[in-house]
């Protein structure tokens, strides 16, 4: 077989049952008064893993990442890192090293100092912490800054002295709440990048924070997607888009057309569904639906097809609408057809030819077509 | 021009004032203390004699520095100096070690507590200063509160002699100025980004340590302000020396008033003052360019 992938899409421990996870995360929750941050959470994550935590604002990302770090203590469950039992273990104990949303540098210390900070505190020898020192500077492109105090750098030179001083103890987990929030846009992609070569050049397991789906799909091996302090899906990033186990996470996780109807059938693995909102009759890859089951099913706008002629089966898979808006998005277009029966479709087509014969434009009659494999059954 | 003069005047107004209330009096204090003591109303002969003896008109500037002399000649002087300024800084240590750790516990309150726990350090201020140090005659005399106290518990069969020692002294001294340390100090701990702890624990640091490594470095303007805001007015203070010290607690503000009301010899008294003025200016100057340089330093 010729073997043209990167490293981490050929390693896949997840899907291997005789590999043991490197970070266990066993039934954790934690309250805060009457608030629940995080609700009974399992998770493993494997050794070399870039691993992602993605949700809401206020979902319990951060929480579950500052129990890992020990600075919050859980109110139930337990945490296991390469086989230790963290339970009582304090943060300074821990083989985890995190890179806090401020950053959190010292701010009376130079750059070089606040990097040498976690070498200090195990006492190893000046020459080797110079060393180790000049080392991560290079590592994060910051040689020549090291005698600067934090003030004086920009906000994307912090970033990465953070970083820096988060990886020079080379821990085995390296957590980061959203890493990449202060920055602006530009520097992010850039950034998102970097990060990636960092993980893989060293080695170290990452878990990172982060509410930017974009993000936590660009660099993820896999992600977890949380909701009022449960993960609602683990996976890798394109399982969890093709996928989605459940509306949220499909509405959370890019844009999507969610159709409801009833089951009128089921037969090898596939799903036929009445659904009268949209006006159409939908067949599906799937199963376990008893027919008269009532279910949702999720599209991605661009699985759908747009056309201005009848296709020759209508019979299912097709729903007849009127163009009522277009969104121009450069590389692509989205329209919004709304179809006879009065449901709203978005559909989303590449403008990879500039002269088109017969543009669609607003008011157009068109059909909506997808193929079987197009649509996913919605668990909950 | 109308609003040039508006802004000039609001620029002038703090030098107004300090000329008015500070330099004037000090200018006057200073004129006095090369002033010789008579037996006369005012007690001190004037810096220039406009007359001579026949009754001329012939203006003769008479500076005596004999007052600034016997400061240095009479021992008695340079002790109350020296025992002024030793009673000022263990006093300040001992604030400090009283304060800060006050002042990290009401950092770290939890929010809604502060504001009254920072009214609870000012509510004393609301009594007069002087019958605060009288009540601590009750506390600290032989059969005081103190005394009577220690006594019932058993930890002590007879009383201890502290009201007219420099203990008295010390703990008047701290007791009245410690909202003066504690202050400054919550000031600079509250705004401290309680992450930078977490910071330093997530790097191996352990709670002692991250405290020495990062807290005391970042409260250091808090310190060295709460410190002078202790020493400066310990050193020249008389109230407490008196009341609580008695009649052996050598200090310089009580030697000041004793020349002043008792001698009544009000330039030797005025050379004291200029002197202690003196001595208090250096560190007050010392801390300001420390707290510029690290102003340039940091770039604020
Ligand atoms: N120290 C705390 N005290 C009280 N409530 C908290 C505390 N930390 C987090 N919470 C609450 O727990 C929930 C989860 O917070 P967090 O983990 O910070 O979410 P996220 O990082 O996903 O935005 C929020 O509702 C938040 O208000
Ligand atoms: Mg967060």
């Amino acid at each position: 077989m010729n073997d043209t992938r990167t490293p981490r899409a050929r390693i896949e421990p997840w899907n291997d049952p005789a590999a043991s996870a490197y970070v266990r995360v066993e039934g954790i929750a934690k309250s805060f008064g009457a608030q629940v941050a995080v609700a009974n959470v399992d998770l493993a994550i494997h050794k070399g893993e870039f691993f992602s935590l993605l949700g809401p604002s206020g979902c319990g990302k951060t929480t579950l990442l500052r129990m890992l770090a020990g600075f919050e203590t859980p109110d139930a469950g337990r945490i296991l890192i390469d086989g230790a039992d963290m339970t009582g273990v304090p943060p300074h104990r821990r083989p985890v090293n995190m890179m806090f949303q401020s950053y959190a540098l010292f701010p009376h210390m130079t750059v070089e100092q606040n990097i040498a900070f976690g070498l200090r505190q195990d006492g190893a020898p000046k020459a080797e912490i110079a060393d180790r020192v000049a080392e991560m500077l290079a590592l994060v492109k910051l040689d020549g800054f090291g005698r600067r105090k934090p003030h004086q750098l920009s906000g994307g030179q912090r970033q990465r002295v953070a970083l820096a001083r988060a990886l020079v103890k080379k821990p085995k987990l390296l957590l980061l709440d959203e890493p990449l929030g202060a920055l602006d846009r530009r520097l992010r992609e850039h950034t998102q990048f970097e990060l990636v070569n960092i993980q893989e050049r060293l080695g170290i397991t990452f878990i990172i924070v982060t509410h930017d789906q974009e993000e936590a799909m660009t660099m993820s091996s896999r992600m977890a997607v949380m909701e009022h302090g449960a993960i609602r899906q683990v996976g890798t990033p394109a399982e969890v888009y093709e996928r989605p186990a459940s509306r949220f996470v499909a509405e959370f996780l890019g844009d999507a057309n969610i159709i409801e109807g009833r089951v009128t059938s089921s037969a090898n693995g596939r799903l036929q569904i009445a659904a009268e909102a949209a006006g159409c009759t939908i067949a599906v890859d799937g199963d376990g639906l008893a027919a008269g089951a009532p279910c949702a099913v999720a599209f991605r706008p661009e699985k759908l097809t747009l056309a201005k002629d009848q296709p020759a089966d209508t019979s299912s898979n097709a729903v007849a609408g009127t163009v009522f808006d277009i969104a121009y998005l450069g590389d692509m277009s989205v329209y919004h057809v709304r179809t006879d029966a009065g449901a709203t479709l978005r559909v989303a087509a590449a403008n990879s030819q500039r002269m088109i014969e017969r543009p669609i434009t607003w008011d157009d009659r068109v059909w909506v077509t997808w193929a079987p494999g197009a649509g996913v059954v919605l668990d909950r | 021009m109308n609003t040039s003069w508006g802004k000039r005047l609001v620029i002038a107004a703090p030098y107004l004032w300090l000329g008015l209330f500070f330099l004037i009096p000090f200018l006057i204090v200073l004129k006095l203390s090369f002033a010789e003591v008579v037996l006369a109303r005012p007690p001190y002969t004037p810096l220039i004699e406009w007359l001579n003896a026949a009754g001329q008109f012939a203006p003769k500037l008479r500076v005596n520095f004999a007052n600034y002399l016997l400061l240095l000649s009479d021992d008695l002087y340079i002790r109350s100096f020296l025992i002024s300024l030793r009673i000022a800084f263990f006093a300040t240590l001992i604030a400090l070690a009283v304060g800060y750790p006050l002042a990290y516990a009401m950092a770290r309150a939890p929010e809604s507590w502060r504001a009254i726990l920072v009214m609870l350090v000012i509510l004393p201020f609301w009594t007069s200063f002087l019958i605060r140090v009288y009540a601590w005659i009750g506390i600290l005399k032989n059969e005081g509160l103190l005394n009577a106290a220690l006594m019932a518990v058993g930890i002590i069969s007879k009383p201890l002699v502290i009201m007219n020692t420099d203990w008295a002294v010390y703990i008047g001294i701290v007791y009245s100025y410690l909202p003066f340390m504690v202050l400054p100090l919550y000031a600079a701990l509250e705004k401290q980004d309680p992450s930078l702890l977490e910071a330093a624990a997530d790097l191996g640091a352990p709670p002692w340590k991250a405290f020495w490594t990062v807290t005391v470095p970042l409260s250091l303007p808090g310190i060295v302000a709460g410190s002078l805001l202790v020493f400066i007015p310990a050193v020249g203070e008389f109230v407490i020396p008196d009341i609580l010290g008695g009649s052996g607690t050598l200090m310089i503000g009580k030697t000041l008033w004793a020349e002043f009301f008792n001698n009544r010899d009000w330039p030797l008294a005025s050379a004291i003052a200029v002197v202690l003025l003196v001595v208090l200016v250096v560190p007050i100057v010392w801390f300001q360019r420390q707290q510029a340089a690290r102003a340039v330093e940091d770039g604020r």
